[in-house]
């Protein structure tokens, strides 16, 4: 069965669409995997028979001729995002147990297009990490190994859980969020493709809310024609998220030319960081002589505030957090703790029970730079350099199309390292951060191997809205990079 | 700003977050480790920068001041931890 599952999205359609094969045997092949990878624990809630019975209603709509972008796919979906009649808990404690009564836009986008649904994925507490080790329901193993070694590695946060489901072959492709690269870093560590899409592309209503001016939901795939198949699925105008901008969904596929001829890229110099891995260096350098050879022209560019992306980032997001997590207080969904009887003692015993750490530390940070007399000194000054860092952008591509720049600072690393200092750990999202704060579109696509083995990022940064010069380009970085390496824990 | 144990109970407070002794103890230490980091954005000159509201460059879409959806409240209750005669249902609070 393992041919079936070791398609990318686009040839499992191409394959579908000739007939050569039912949406009902790809669904079993799928499910099957999902079941060979418990081990990775990627998976919150698998939904074989509901993806049984999707599989089998495409098939029928093929029958007819009436078959969507993603016609009988077998997709996983990140648990932020809210599915009706499935359970939905953002991997905490106090949503355990939440089957919503709607869907969230783009996952009805998605079935609409005929996808099917494998199951809900582990991820990072309220998308809060960047390791997967915050989730209640205990980390997503990377299905990746440093060669010669078996110790267990982290898939990233805080969409690890789609990232490993990707990579391991039990999913053709899932969706992801990303609020500071909590698509793109898990992706990178996974050896997979992640797009985080322009702000506004993709609806947020649905999706469990964790900073709501930076979440952004994407596609994880095994490839960039699948990134642009799944985007376009993906992405609409939604009048139910006031944030969500009305402009069409070009067919991203057709972006993908292979031709980056005159194209401008970006080098951004304050993206050399001090104490940078050689071998993400390397990496990068191969990124740029890739670019040039097939005719694309580098140029030098300076984005000046870049170093105090992530200290924004760090009141900002929680900031939003504080007030985003304020819903979950015992008395409408989920977990309830009574306390002693009184209602302040319910919601503060529900959230002190309900929260882990990460998430706890984040909604005081959030509380203390909103909080009377701190509102100014924090949260508007953020609020300001925020402004001066999507500038910086804004002015860069004023002299170039995109940016070209590593995805992480690192490989995955083991699963514990780095759990007890907060800050290292922050330091993860330094290279995908910024991008986020500007609202801008990024790609991670696996480039090559670590002198350990393991998959490494480059990152692409593009204008607003322009999706389809990004995978342009992503598509002739991956054709040159050829990165056709398997992780050493395959589910089929 | 190195913060102390009574602020963090404050802060606690505020969040609605029941924290013991042991935990408000880490958190002196972790929550002014993150606000000492995040002080460096004192370095940058904003005078006269405007503090961002919305990455996306768009007037915030109006409608119609009419219902588009409801009639729902057993979809509203349906995961309600208590819930009776179509409330939700809390502690007393009013004597």
């Amino acid at each position: 069965m393992s041919d079936l599952t070791r398609m990318e999205l686009s040839e499992a359609r191409d394959l579908l669409t000739r007939k050569s094969l039912s949406a009902k045997e790809l669904t079993e092949a799928h499910i099957a995997a999902v079941e060979a990878a418990r081990p990775l624990n990627a998976f919150v809630t698998e939904t074989p028979e509901k993806a049984l019975a999707m599989a089998e209603a495409s098939d029928a709509r093929r029958a007819k001729g009436e078959v969507g972008l993603l016609d009988g796919l077998p997709l996983a979906i990140k648990d932020l995002f809210c599915t009706e009649g499935v359970q939905t808990t953002a991997s905490s404690h106090i949503l355990e147990g939440f089957v919503p009564t709607y869907e969230a836009t783009v996952t009805a986008n998605l079935w609409r297009e005929g996808a099917v649904l494998l199951g809900k994925t582990n991820m990072d507490e309220f998308a809060m990490g960047s390791s997967n080790m915050t989730s209640h329901f205990g980390g997503v193993e990377n299905p990746w190994h440093r060669a010669g070694s078996n110790q267990k590695l982290v898939p990233g946060g805080s969409s690890g859980g789609s990232a490993a489901a990707v990579a391991a072959r039990c999913a053709l492709a899932a969706t992801g969020t990303d609020t500071g690269g909590s698509i793109r870093q898990p992706a990178a560590f996974a050896g997979v493709v992640g797009l985080k899409p322009t702000y506004g592309r993709c609806s947020r209503w649905g999706v469990v809310a964790f900073a709501s001016s930076l979440d952004q939901p994407g596609p994880m795939t095994r490839s960039v024609r699948d990134a642009a198949l799944m985007l376009r699925a993906m992405a609409s105008y939604d009048p139910k998220d006031s944030t969500s901008v009305d402009r069409g969904v070009p067919d991203y596929e057709a972006a993908l030319t292979g031709e980056v001829k005159g194209l401008r890229i970006g080098v951004p110099k304050e993206y050399r960081v001090e104490g940078m891995p050689p071998e993400i260096d390397r990496l990068w350098q191969q990124g740029m002589d890739w670019l040039t050879a097939a005719g694309a022209e580098l140029r030098e560019v300076s984005l000046p505030h870049t170093k105090y992306a992530l200290p924004t980032y760090y009141i900002i997001a929680p900031a939003e957090a504080s007030s985003n997590l304020a819903r979950y207080d015992g008395v409408r969904y989920g977990l309830r703790e009574p306390g002693d009887g009184t209602l302040t003692d319910l919601y503060e015993s529900t959230r002190a029970a309900g929260f882990g750490a990460e998430v706890k530390r984040r909604l005081l940070i959030g509380t203390y730079v909103l909080s009377a007399g701190y509102y100014d000194a924090y949260y508007n000054k953020a609020r300001q350099v925020r402004s001066l860092i999507a500038r910086d952008f804004t002015e860069s591509f004023n002299e170039v199309d995109l940016l070209l720049t590593p995805t992480a600072p690192s490989a995955a690393f083991a699963m514990g390292e780095k759990m007890d200092d907060p800050l290292a750990m922050y330091l993860n999202d330094v290279f995908t951060v910024p991008a986020s704060l500007a609202g801008l579109p990024g790609i991670s696509l696996p480039a090559g191997p670590s002198d350990e083995g393991l998959p490494l990022g480059l990152q692409l940064i593009g204008r607003a809205f322009d999706e389809e010069t990004l995978l342009r380009a992503a598509g002739v970085l991956e054709t040159a990079a050829g990165f056709d390496s398997l992780p050493s824990f395959l589910a089929a | 700003m190195a913060i102390d144990k009574a602020t963090v109970h404050g802060i606690a407070k505020l969040a609605r977050i029941k924290i013991d002794e042991a935990e408000a103890e880490s958190l002196v230490g972790e929550l002014s480790n993150i606000l000492d980091w995040v002080e460096q954005l004192g370095q940058v000159d904003t005078e006269g920068v405007r503090p961002m509201t919305s990455v996306v460059e768009m007037r915030l879409p109006l409608r119609a001041d009419a219902m588009t959806d409801g009639g729902k409240p057993d979809d509203v209750l349906r995961n309600a931890p208590e819930a009776a005669h179509g409330f939700f249902v809390v502690p007393k609070v009013v004597e």
